[in-house]
């Protein structure tokens, strides 16, 4: 690899000594981090506020700038109207796919939904890529304030069953906040990343991952460095949300029936309910018993909660994601006892009856030496370094979660692709007219298992364009459809009969234009950048400040005045061209006159020095 | 690195030449599989992160090839009917043809007590699985008359050895449908 990368260089690599760094980010339901590969090992990020995870909440407030993570958070209750979360459900949605989940969202939905959710809060309307983007671009902040350089490049992890538009949206959100997406990551598979980087082990895992918003597993063969995916399945609807729902569905029955009010309409009320629960939830994991604690209006709500009610109450959820493990060790051709080790990821996995459940399902042990909310994020940061090239002996082989095919006659979708192949995959198909003359050729593709179009989800139409008009049945146009690595489908097409490349207009049935995302980016980006140097010019002026105060303290010293004259001109000479650079906005110079002063003072800092040990010397006595 | 890809500019131009074999049909498969995961290793998009596009370009093609290739070639019948197909021999579609004529009859039974089955007749059960062990030890005795036309073909490409290889994929796959249905009915 590195031979490779002298012959050839990259891109942007210049005079400059190292790349780009690129960092792995974990951007969840609930929580989103950002870990990097310090030397051979993947680290996490730590916030300002010396926390890693930085929870997906942004608040809108009308007429002012947007508030991420822990903020947003308390913003949620004070705010809820303009305070989205869970935004990682509403990715490549329309508002028809999410119908039951909007009506408990207490943020308004705008019309013109259809293909991409666009919320209407803080007297804007944002659409999901966005509200991504904004946690992105936190994210992007932590690890340059950490890092200390310009971070442009990221791998991204996705729920594995994730589709076309969902991982596109996801991609769309990293362009929107300033980040070239090298990579869209399975996070089952970076989980076992993350463990296998470990352990180096061979052998056959499942990763269970239960998070906040998706369920995935996958089963995966590792050997020599090579984690190859053998089969994955998924609900991207499922998570502890769902268990939250439940819960605050009970919790308002009860209410309703006690209080004889009904809470639904009251949003504030409701996230405040929700956040009771919540807590309830997470207490139950370590405790057999749990109390909901809710009041409003100086009523109070309290009802206890057994583990084993609870137990009683999720036990369907859990069913359901049992039942997606069945179906991927079938489609990986393997019993439960094939499985070596089980991998545990997402903050739902902390449930005890989770951890049953899959310990009796695998008949193995499940791993939890990693921090499950971090698992991730880890895993990413490594996939980061196979492709920046620094980390050499690892490989993924990851699948594609649904399989591809296209609209038949009579609604029918015959498969090009099926679900589980390898990815990169592609497949060829040939296309003619059904007219003399015909000028276009319409290709709609879809995802999903079924047989009827109606039944899968549908992902583009393809149109082939100005074709030469030939006989009904003469053209001959062969479509490749193509499965990247990231798990998207890219189109082209050929005419056969000429050899040239034929016209594709794409017409993405969810998602945002490429136009749309690019006028989405050209705001933030450009301020993205502008913040970074902005904050930077910021700080730099901060430690002169400091240094400038330092040296003119220094200057009261006897020690300045017993300096060579000339030295005291240098000095004073660092100081001018330190103050001239002070109100530009060129960090890098202001850093430079003041390594400059630094450098200039050292005599001063020296003889500051020696006369305060002497000093010292004369007040105390040493023993 | 730089002689694999500089050396090739165009993709191979079938599945066999990814691997850099001849056409084969007895394929040793472990060996096959250790040369798909050398070239993995070689080519994957994810080895050349920091290269030109043309390079990445041609990685993700290689290794989209590589992997349709892989997936095809593992698979007996489907790589047999791959090289019927480049062969200009297009196997034919199972649901269209007629079942084999000493099938017929295990057919006809098959489809009754598939029939009583789903009418909620329990014991229909029986017969549909001696019926699924008579269809697993025909698919076992095709397998081996397989593997011998694909030694044959491999000794001596002969266009005879492809027609009766045909026919015998085209039983083969009834075969399998039952086995299919009835695993199905059972399961
Ligand atoms: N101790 C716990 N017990 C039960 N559920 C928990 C616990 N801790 C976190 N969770 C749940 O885990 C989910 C968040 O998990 P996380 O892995 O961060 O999700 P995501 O990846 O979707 O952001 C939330 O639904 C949260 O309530
Ligand atoms: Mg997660």
């Amino acid at each position: 690899m590195s031979v490779f990368q002298i012959d050839f260089g990259s891109p942007d690599s210049g005079q400059e000594s190292a790349p780009p760094r690129v960092v792995g980010i974990d951007l969840g339901t609930t929580n989103s981090l950002v870990a990097f590969l310090d030397l051979t090992a993947p680290k996490v990020i730590l916030g300002p506020d010396g926390a890693a995870l930085v929870p997906s909440v942004v608040s809108f407030p009308a007429g002012a700038e947007p508030v991420v993570g822990a903020a947003a958070q308390q913003a949620l209750l004070a705010d809820p109207a303009n305070t989205v979360y869970s935004a990682k459900r509403l990715m490549g949605r329309g508002a028809a796919d999410v119908a039951g989940e909007l009506a408990l969202l207490p943020f308004p939905v705008a019309p013109g939904s259809e293909s991409v959710i666009r919320l209407a809060v803080g007297g804007r309307e944002v659409t999901p890529p966005e509200v991504g983007a904004y946690i992105l671009r936190q994210l992007k902040q932590n690890a340059e304030a950490f890092l200390g350089e310009p971070v442009t490049q990221a791998v991204i992890t996705v729920p594995a069953y994730f589709d076309d538009a969902q991982r596109q949206a996801t991609k769309d959100a990293g362009r929107i906040a300033g980040l070239e997406v090298l990579r869209l990551v399975n996070e089952p598979t970076a989980a076992a990343l993350a463990y296998g980087l470990d352990k180096r082990q061979n052998g056959t895992i499942a990763v269970y991952d239960f998070g906040g918003g998706t369920f995935d597993v996958s089963i995966l063969k590792l050997q020599e460095g090579l984690f190859e995916v053998l089969a994955t399945h998924g609900d991207t609807h499922l998570g502890g949300d769902d268990i939250d729902n439940l819960l605050l569905r009970v919790a308002l029955e009860d209410i309703a029936s006690e209080w004889g009010a009904d809470l639904s309409g009251n949003h504030e009320a409701l996230q405040r309910l929700r956040r009771a629960i919540i807590d309830a939830k997470h207490e139950l994991s370590t405790r057999p018993v749990t109390t909901i604690t809710f009041d409003d209006g100086g009523r109070e709500y309290r009802r206890q909660l057994p583990r084993e009610v609870f137990d009683q109450l999720i036990t369907p959820i859990i069913e359901r994601t049992l039942a997606s493990c069945r179906s991927c060790l079938g489609d990986a051709g393997l019993q439960p006892a094939a499985i070596d080790e089980v991998v545990l990821v997402g903050g739902s996995t902390r449930i005890p009856l989770v951890r049953q459940a899959v310990r009796a399902l695998f008949e193995a042990e499940p791993h939890t030496e990693l921090n499950p909310d971090e698992v991730v994020a880890l895993g990413a940061a490594v996939q980061a370094g196979i492709l920046a090239g620094t980390v050499e002996d690892h490989l993924l082989l990851d699948v594609t979660p649904l399989s591809l095919g296209i609209e038949t006659m009579g609604g029918v979708v015959s498969k090009l692709i099926l679900r589980n192949s390898t990815i990169p995959a592609s497949a060829t198909e040939q296309f003619t007219t059904a007219v003399d003359g015909q000028r276009n050729v319409l290709i709609h593709v879809l995802q999903g298992e079924r047989e009827l179009a109606k039944d899968c989800r549908s992902l583009a139409r393809f149109d082939l364009k100005d074709l030469d008009p030939v006989m009904a049945g003469m053209a001959r146009i062969e479509v490749r459809f193509l499965i990247d690595a990231n798990g998207i489908l890219r189109v082209s097409a050929k005419d056969l009969r000429t050899g040239k490349e034929q016209a594709v207009e794409i017409k993405p049935s969810y998602g945002l234009t490429d136009e749309q995302v690019e006028a989405m980016i050209l705001e933030s980006f450009d301020k993205a950048e502008e913040d970074f140097k902005e904050r930077q010019v910021r700080e730099t002026r901060v430690e002169a400040d400091r240094i400038l105060a330092a040296v003119e303290k220094a200057k009261q010293d006897e020690a300045w005045f017993a300096l060579p004259p000339a030295e005291r001109a240098a000095i004073d000479l660092a100081i001018n061209e330190l103050l001239l650079s002070y109100h530009g906005d060129d960090y890098v110079l202001i850093q430079q006159k003041m390594e400059a002063l630094d450098h200039a003072s050292r005599g001063l800092a020296e003889a500051m020095m020696n006369s305060a040990v002497r000093g010292a010397l004369k007040g105390t006595k040493i023993e | 690195m730089r002689d694999l890809l500089y050396g090739m500019s165009s993709l191979p131009s079938d599945y066999f030449a990814v691997f850099g074999i001849p056409v084969t049909l007895a394929l040793d498969l472990p060996e096959l599989q250790r040369r798909f995961y050398v070239l993995s290793k070689q080519y994957h998009p994810d080895r050349f992160g920091r290269a030109t596009a043309a390079e990445q370009q041609y990685a993700l093609d290689f290794t989209s090839l590589l992997n349709d290739a892989w997936r095809v070639l593992r698979d007996p019948q489907a790589r047999a009917e791959y090289v019927l197909q480049n062969n200009g021999l297009e196997a034919g579609d199972s649901r269209g043809n007629p079942p084999p004529a000493e099938l017929l009859e295990e057919v006809f039974e098959l489809n009754m007590a598939l029939e009583e089955l789903r009418q909620g007749e329990a014991e229909a059960r029986g017969p549909i699985r001696e019926a699924l062990d008579r269809f697993l030890a025909l698919r076992e005795a095709l397998d081996s008359e397989r593997e011998a036309l694909f030694l044959r073909y491999d000794a001596n490409p002969a266009a005879e050895t492809l027609r009766q290889l045909r026919a015998l994929l085209n039983r083969r796959r009834y075969i399998e449908n039952l086995v299919r249905d009835a695993q199905q009915a059972l399961s």
